[in-house]
């Protein structure tokens, strides 16, 4: 990046550029499957195959149907309602109760930290497929099976682990005192609670409450044990265009959320960059 | 912030009532198995039947694959919120063994046929279970790569033959039919194929054969699968259901031929769930759906035979294509000189025991 | 100075004894604190713990036999399963009073299914008893049973039926490790090898995601250390690199693998147009365990760079110039200092990793093969195919005491407390 200081060694040398190449190479390999879905989706047949016509960029080999399919289908209309309804629900559930037992659990006093700590993580450390298992049976038993509410209520208990996790550690460096200073200046519990913790714990909660989102918005395993077409979400429909039937379609939807989320991240990141500079906060 | 939780509140309000709000019509819930073979119900039975009867909306389900484990899942909670299953016969026969689906009274709730004989007379044998109605003949067959052979094949055995033709094949991540196809092309008569499965000798004798081209098998678990890989020339040979075939030959228009030799039968019709909601919206659909014309139609969008012996002579051309669809089937004359019925009995007794030694051996 | 006398107690301004106040605000703290967990606490319990419990019990359940076959099942008490004898007349019409109870109630297929679990053939015979037990109306029931079906009257029938009356059986935990009961003489006999595959399944899913888990730290180290050591700009945009696959859908990415790895993929393709290899010599890089391996490290790697990125963080540069200045050599300065700081984050990392690789079905099921399948693609198998729901819920439970005994062990060493996600 700056030029390299000139007492370097030439090993030294070849190791800092040989370590960019396998950083580059990293980024390569985390990217380029996505790349391919690009092209994939403008595919004129219904497969997932790159076609000769579509390799010698043949026009004909291209065309826009799996784009026009998603609109106006009517199982992806659905599906993005139903994962964004779903999604939505499960992570303020989630949010909400995880960040108040991470503040319950930060408190020195609380009794038995590890074991509820470990009970509260468990939805994340059990594999999938028994969760999944375990909530078809139980939630058929109680009729909540191929309900909205059964798969919100699945997916916030998927989620809950990430928002503890995350709040959690912004809680170990918080400092006390400012919570005595508050309260030693005047302020109530609750206004010292709102003007003092929450501000400096928000990034933790919404680190949290992203993570929680994307773990249902994403999770398909879950919702084909436990939801019915009806609740059919994005990843149902993705499943089943690659099994039941061939549907590029997929690759359309991912390529949209891909630009979506491209939009949102630079979104954010311009937005930070923009609260800086009008703080007048350098950079670390 | 006041305002926010205001707005959000709002949205939540909304949202909850834009999904309380149903439609006014009735819904009938129809699960099927999804894709082309979903498509041709949707145009031969559902739409023609919304537009006769517009207070009736259908929906389809495409989760047939994990029927019968719903099933038993609904009926534990007392909630069954389908309405029509589309199953394959031995699926039906251990569904209505359990008491999941109705016992259907066939010539009451059907139609006769247009040809004036009852609707028992017109099914026939097919009738295999008295929950069972059925729809449609559709065999498990092959399809091949025209273009990546020497010489086209001709028999079933040509897939166990890895000097001619060689390159990977895909089978069915099941020991149904392989095990009869692996005895058959060692030698085995077609008719003692199931007296010999009953053996552990025959078990062995089968998977040996099978092992001779166990390296180069691709197992496949869902129909689509197989006609991507043909398509994509990963396989040279693979196994699915030949309506599937049928979209990649003459839809998709890929290099693939069919191999008929040995193709096995199989039924495939509806059942009604115990505890569905609208039972008489959903006898009436029925009666409709079932049909000497429908299906007849059926056949218009994919080349699966119907079960009625009123409805072969009414099977026309294909709705898109314009071609005649009788060749097609798999029970016409040319396609079905050598062919093996689906054993109903033998696979209910012995398919957890068989699926057991298949996934030790895949594990070897 | 004056002397304060020792045995006067302290008093906090409301004169209570300060001990006594100190230790009721603590339990005031204390109730508060566990207040304030108790909502999620109640919730997952609810919502997912009991969920599981439900499932456990299942891999023991066998209350169906009893519930179907009442009167069998206390007739065949009296009965010596190795006498070499068969049951008496008593036990026969007990059966056919049960069975043609079950045929009406249509339960007669499912203990036939149950039994068909143990013992293959019980199935059938039960399914075609149901059918012909009406025909049976006066006694003697013996000849009569065994005439509509000579299974009756051979020992092991009855021997198997006894032995899975009781409530409670360990018969799907055998299954799942590779064990089966020998009806006849009561033993436990492990299986041929031929036909043994759990033990070999749960061995595999180890093996690999162990393998999965080391590929992703590899990986997965150098850029999360060039993120943590370049300005917050540059890292910020090179961080969307790594969630924009983290948020792009499992299968989507799944689906990209099978495109890319296929033997007429675009990775063959490539190699053969560089000359690498040539057109006999495709790489068969899926439907085996490459494919699952190679798709998963690129599905989990997200999981281990953002708890090592988040850890390497807050690890102040000045150690390892620190170090350096202090006459260390740059290496033996990063493996010495450096390396050994960012323990938590390697272990929430792998231990993630693992946990999830461990639980996958979908990507080993779509880019496996035979070869690189997961316990877990049975245990989904059972449950919604040959729905064995007893054995699908018994090799749940043993791969969840797998997966605890890990995380207990990571706690021992790592601790819960020092997991971060960044």
């Amino acid at each position: 990046m700056n030029s390299l200081p000139p007492y370097l060694s030439i090993p030294e040398r070849i190791w800092h550029y040989t370590f960019w190449i396998i950083c580059g190479a990293v980024l390569f390999f985390l990217i380029f499957p996505l790349l391919v879905i690009v092209p994939l989706s403008f595919n004129e047949v219904p497969f997932f195959t790159f076609t000769k016509k579509m390799l010698a960029f043949d026009p004909d080999g291209y065309s826009l149907q799996w784009y026009n399919d998603f609109f106006t289908s009517l199982n992806w209309q659905g599906a993005v309602r139903n994962s964004v309804f779903i999604a939505f629900f499960a992570t303020i559930i989630s949010t909400f109760l995880g960040t108040l037992a991470s503040l319950g659990l930060s408190r020195p006093q609380m009794p038995y930290r590890t074991l509820i700590m470990s009970l509260l993580i468990s939805p994340m450390i059990v594999p999938l497929i028994i969760s999944a298992a375990g909530m078809f049976f139980f939630y058929s038993r109680i009729g909540l099976q191929g309900t909205h509410l059964g798969v919100i209520l699945a997916h916030a208990a998927l989620g809950t682990p990430f928002v503890v996790i995350t709040v959690t550690a912004t809680l170990t460096g918080f400092d006390n005192n400012l919570i005595r200073a508050s309260q030693s200046l005047g302020a109530t519990p609750t206004t010292t609670f709102f003007k003092v913790i929450v501000p400096l714990i928000t990034p933790g909660v919404i680190s949290g409450a992203l993570f929680a989102f994307v773990t249902s918005f994403d999770e398909v395993v879950v919702v084909l044990f436990v939801g019915s077409y009806k609740q059919r979400t994005i990843p149902w429909q993705m499943f089943s265009g690659i099994r039941e039937q061939i549907s590029p379609t997929i690759l359309a939807a991912a390529t949209l959320l891909i630009l979506l989320t491209i939009a949102m991240l630079t979104t954010l990141e311009l937005l930070r960059r923009r609260t800086e500079r009008l703080r007048g906060v350098t950079p670390s | 912030m006041n305002n926010f939780m205001r707005n959000m509140t709002a949205t939540a309000v909304i949202a909850m009532f834009g999904f309380a709000g149903q439609a006014m019509s009735t819904e009938l819930v129809v699960v099927s198995w999804g894709g082309a073979y979903t498509a041709s119900q949707q145009n031969a039975y559902h739409a023609p039947y919304m537009k006769k009867n517009p207070g009736i909306k259908i929906i389809n389900d495409d989760s047939a694959g994990s029927a019968v484990a719903k099933l038993r899942a609904m009926k534990q909670a007392g909630n069954t919120t389908w309405d029509l299953v589309d199953a394959v016969a031995s699926d039906a026969m251990m569904l209505c063994d359990e008491g999941l689906i109705d016992e259907i009274d066939h010539d009451s709730a059907l139609a006769a046929g247009a040809d004036g004989s009852s609707a028992t007379e017109d099914f026939g044998d097919f009738i295999v279970s008295p929950c069972f109605i059925p729809q449609i003949v559709y065999s498990t067959t092959f399809g091949y790569r025209k273009d990546k052979v020497s010489k086209p094949m001709t028999s079933v055995c040509d897939v166990f033959d890895l000097k001619t033709f060689p390159g990977k094949r895909s089978l069915e991540k099941k020991p149904i039919n392989n095990m009869e196809w692996a005895l058959i092309c060692d030698g085995v008569s077609p008719s003692k194929v199931y007296d010999v499965l009953e053996t552990d000798a025959g078990v062995s004798q089968a998977f040996a054969k099978l092992d001779t081209i166990k390296s180069k098998v691709v197992w496949w678990t869902a129909g689509a699968q197989t006609p991507q890989l043909l398509a994509d020339g990963e396989v040279v040979v693979g196994s699915t259901y030949n309506g599937r075939l049928f979209a990649l030959i003459e839809e998709q228009k890929q290099p693939v031929a069919m191999l008929w030799d040995w193709q096995v039968f199989d039924l495939d019709g509806w059942v009604v769930p115990t505890g569905g909601k609208n039972k008489a919206e959903t006898m009436k659909y029925l009666k409709f759906a079932t049909d000497t014309q429908r299906l007849a139609d059926q056949a218009k969008f994919i080349s699966y035979g119907p079960t009625r012996a009123s409805s072969a002579p009414l099977v026309g051309k294909h709705a898109k294509l314009g071609i005649a669809m009788a060749p097609h089937m798999p029970t016409d004359p040319n396609n079905a000189k050598t062919t093996l019925l689906f054993n109903y009995e033998f696979w209910a007794d012995n398919r957890d025991d068989l699926d057991a030694k298949f996934n030790a051996w895949l594990l070897k | 100075m004056e002397k304060i006398k020792e045995n006067i107690p302290l008093v906090t301004a409301d004169g209570t004894p300060l001990k006594i106040s100190l230790a009721r605000a603590q339990r005031r703290s204390k109730i508060v604190a566990f207040m304030m967990v108790f909502p999620l606490l109640l919730f997952i319990t609810i919502a997912f713990i009991g969920p599981i419990a439900d499932m456990l019990m299942l891999s023991i359940d066998n209350t169906i036999v009893k519930e179907i076959l009442p009167k069998s099942t206390e007739a065949l008490q009296s009965w010596d399963e190795y006498s070499g004898e068969l049951p008496d007349e008593a036990v026969f019409a007990a059966i056919v009073a049960d069975i043609k109870k079950a045929k009406a109630t249509k339960q007669h297929t499912k203990i036939g299914s149950r039994f068909n679990y143990e013992s293959s053939g019980f199935s059938s015979l039960f399914r075609k008893t149901g059918r012909n037990v009406k025909k049976i109306k006066t006694p003697p029931y013996k000849e009569a049973l065994i005439k509509s079906d000579k299974r009756w009257g051979e020992i092991y029938t009855w021997q198997v039926i006894k032995q899975n009356s009781s409530s409670y059986t360990d018969g799907y935990y055998l299954a799942a490790s590779d064990y089966k009961r020998e009806f006849s003489s009561g033993n436990i006999k492990s299986l041929e090898s031929k036909d043994s595959i759990y033990l070999k399944l749960f061995f595999r899913t180890i093996v690999l995601s162990s393998l999965i888990t080391f590929l992703t730290f590899v990986i997965g180290f150098p850029l999360s250390y060039m993120l943590s050591q370049v300005s917050t700009r540059i890292s910020n945009i090179l961080i969307i690199f790594v969630l924009l696959p983290f948020w792009t859908s499992l299968l989507v990415r799944t689906t990209s693998w099978i495109a890319l790895l296929q033997q007429e993929g675009v990775i063959n393709d490539f190699l053969i147009l560089v000359g690498f290899i040539n057109e006999e010599g495709r790489l068969a890089m899926i439907h085996n365990a490459t494919g699952t391996v190679v798709a998963m490290t690129h599905i989990l790697l997200p999981f281990m760079i953002l708890p090592l990125f988040s850890v390497m963080k807050t690890i102040p540069k000045s150690y390892v110039r620190a170090a350096v200045s202090l006459g260390a050599h740059p290496w033996k300065a990063f493996w010495k200092v450096y390396f050994p700081n960012t323990g938590p984050g390697i272990g929430a990392g792998s231990i993630l990793v693992f946990i999830l690789a461990i639980g996958y079905y979908i990507t080993p099921a779509l880019v496996g093969g035979s070869s690189g399948t997961f316990i877990s693609n049975r245990i989904a198998y059972h449950i919604s195919s040959s729905l064995n729901w007893g054995l699908g819920a018994a090799l749940g439970v043993i791969l969840l005491g797998i997966v605890l005994a890990l995380f207990m062990l990571y706690d021992r060493i790592v601790g819960i407390d020092n997991m971060k996600l960044g």
